[in-house]
């Protein structure tokens, strides 16, 4: 707040202009809200335009109204649920493992010097690897089951929460860990108080990064042998040129990664003043 | 040399134990020399002989040589301010103090016991707050206490809340450093020290990052702790009028490598009031450090001396 005066309280008692730093300029909620809704309007007008003068033929290109329609069939179909379950289960399964895996690695190989010399080269081949191109493999040694989808989905998922972690550890606050040391903490007790709480905000961000991975983990599982599944569905309906269902499917995607993200969003902000 | 407000005789030769725990212990102040047989172990409460430094920071065997051969003693109660150069190896004796840093060559004891690991012990107050951001002031200042096990929560709680109280940061007990100015954060640093009773404070430069005028009041105010709790002091600063105002002894050092040029015993009344800096006495004092400053540091000055800090943390 700037205050023009010291002795008045209310500036508008005093009946003086409030001034603001003249670069100042601060996130504006409402011309935020506004401006976003405008810009997905036009979007969708420039859709519905396109299909209008038919830029592609509507086979290729359908209009707002046909995703629609296919969101409606989709809704519809008998096997909605098991779609829905399938690929929620492998994201779910996998995400949570690879959140739990990254962050117990994490702080493994960050904190202990020869745990990490041990697991480095691992760690740094797998991470060179293009995870995706696993899917073969895991397909040969878990079946075409749920198990070798969510093995995926893991794989792709650990790695942003698993290299985070560990450079989180790696990056504290030397001060503060010999602060620590001076009063006479334990390796434990530094970790606790001072290691694990400051690489929270890094573990975040690797939680937010490992959800887009893990869409593509699901996505890239279903491509091959999947019996339901949402991405089974977009890889479907792209065979038989129903390009309105592959939009849905994709708008599916995006809302789940979304809402996730915003959530682990949210948990970012609250630690934000953590980050040392 | 006795000041008149000083606390007169100290008791007989005690363990550190009892020293410790009455903490209001009368001192004799001024003087270096053992007053009798039975003070020498009060007088050489910390004790440096011959104490040389070589390090390397980045692996490099050669090595650098921070301090050379230094003879240095600190009696309990006294409150000694190191002044020299940037770059003279002051900050390096004192990590040495702090149990950091091995040293190369000599004696380094506290209480007769050679110091090889940092401990409650010698509490430092850094020049940086250094402090947990996701912790409250009170619970920064009982960080000390837990880690030490020394009292059970429930008293250390008790003991942080004198101490921030102490530190004039009552109304801001549960606020995070995030909230507090540079001053204060400095406030909660030296409380979380001082929450462990250390044998010795040592203190590196802990105003140098703050404010002209927060710091002069921040000096008044350790001195006025000073008085209450009568803790020993070792004060590493670069500003000659700091250490005058602070201290009952001041070591000069030399340009790197450190060693004590020179020594000048402060004897300005007691308690200190911010006037003394006025005096023609307190004048001459910090021309006197000034001096043995200037000619100590002619040798070695070193064209990187900016990295004092950096370098030496």
């Amino acid at each position: 707040m700037a205050t023009t005066s010291t002795r008045t309280s209310s500036p508008a008692a005093a009946k003086i202009r409030v001034v603001r730093p003249r670069d100042d300029r601060p996130d504006n909620r409402r011309m935020r809200i506004a401006l976003g809704t405008l810009a997905v309007l036009v979007a969708f007008g420039i859709w519905e335009l396109l299909t209008v003068l038919q830029v592609q033929p509507r086979i290729l290109l359908p209009n707002p109204a046909d995703v629609v329609n296919a969101f409606k069939e989709i809704f519809a179909s008998p096997t909605v649920g098991a779609d829905f379950t399938a690929s929620g289960k492998e994201l779910l399964y996998g995400y949570v493992l690879a959140v739990v895996v990254g962050i117990a690695f994490g702080l493994l190989i960050g904190w202990y010097r020869p745990v990490g010399y041990l697991l480095d080269p691992f760690v740094n081949f797998a991470y060179a690897v293009p995870r995706v191109a696993v899917s073969p493999l895991l397909l040969v040694w878990l079946g075409i089951g749920i198990s070798s989808k969510i093995a995926l989905v893991f794989l792709v998922a650990v790695f942003p929460v698993l290299i985070n972690t560990i450079s989180g550890i790696r990056n504290l606050d030397r001060q503060l860990l010999r602060t620590a040391r001076c009063f006479d903490a334990s390796d434990l007790q530094i970790f606790r108080t001072v290691a694990l709480p400051g690489s929270i905000p890094f573990i975040l961000s690797g939680m937010r990064l490992g959800i887009g991975s893990a869409l593509i983990g699901v996505f890239v599982a279903e491509l091959v042998g999947a019996q339901h599944g949402v991405g089974q569905l977009i890889v479907d309906a792209g065979n038989q040129f129903q390009t309105a269902k592959v939009f849905a499917g994709l708008i599916i995607f995006a809302v789940t990664g979304v809402i996730l993200s915003a959530a682990v969003r949210r948990a970012e902000k609250h630690f934000e003043a953590w980050r040392l | 040399m006795r000041v008149g407000v000083d606390l007169g005789v100290s008791h007989e030769s005690t363990g550190r134990e009892t020293a410790h725990e009455s903490g209001q212990r009368p001192v004799p102040r001024g003087q270096q020399r053992a007053v009798d047989s039975e003070d020498t172990a009060d007088a050489n409460h910390l004790l440096a002989e011959g104490v040389s430094i070589a390090y390397s920071t980045d692996g490099r065997p050669e090595g650098l040589l921070a301090v050379d051969t230094l003879d240095f003693t600190v009696r309990r109660g006294e409150f000694v301010c190191i002044v020299g150069p940037s770059g003279c190896g002051k900050t390096t004796f004192l990590n040495a103090v702090a149990g950091f840093l091995p040293i190369s060559l000599g004696t380094l004891n506290l209480d007769g016991v050679p110091i090889t690991r940092p401990g409650p012990d010698r509490a430092m107050v850094f020049q940086q707050p250094n402090l947990l951001p996701w912790r409250t002031v009170l619970r920064n200042v009982t960080y000390g206490l837990e880690m030490s096990g020394m009292m059970s929560r429930a008293d250390a709680r008790a003991r942080a809340l004198e101490l921030v109280e102490l530190v004039g940061l009552a109304d801001f007990k549960d606020a995070r450093p995030g909230a507090l100015s540079g001053g204060m954060r400095q406030r909660v640093n030296l409380a979380r020290a001082l929450a462990v009773e250390p044998q010795l404070l040592l203190l590196d430069e802990p105003f140098a990052s703050v404010d002209a005028q927060t710091r002069e009041v921040l000096q008044r105010e350790l001195l006025n702790i000073r008085d209450r709790t009568n803790f020993t002091a070792l004060f590493v600063t670069h500003d000659i009028v700091e250490s005058v105002f602070l201290a009952d002894r001041v070591c000069v050092f030399s340009a790197r490598p450190g060693r004590v040029v020179h020594e000048v015993i402060v004897d300005l009344p007691k308690p200190r009031k911010q006037e003394v800096r006025r005096t023609a006495a307190f004048i001459e004092y910090v021309d006197e450090v000034a001096t043995a400053l200037a000619k100590g540091s002619v040798v070695g000055d070193r064209p990187d001396a900016t990295t004092d800090h950096e370098g030496e943390a």
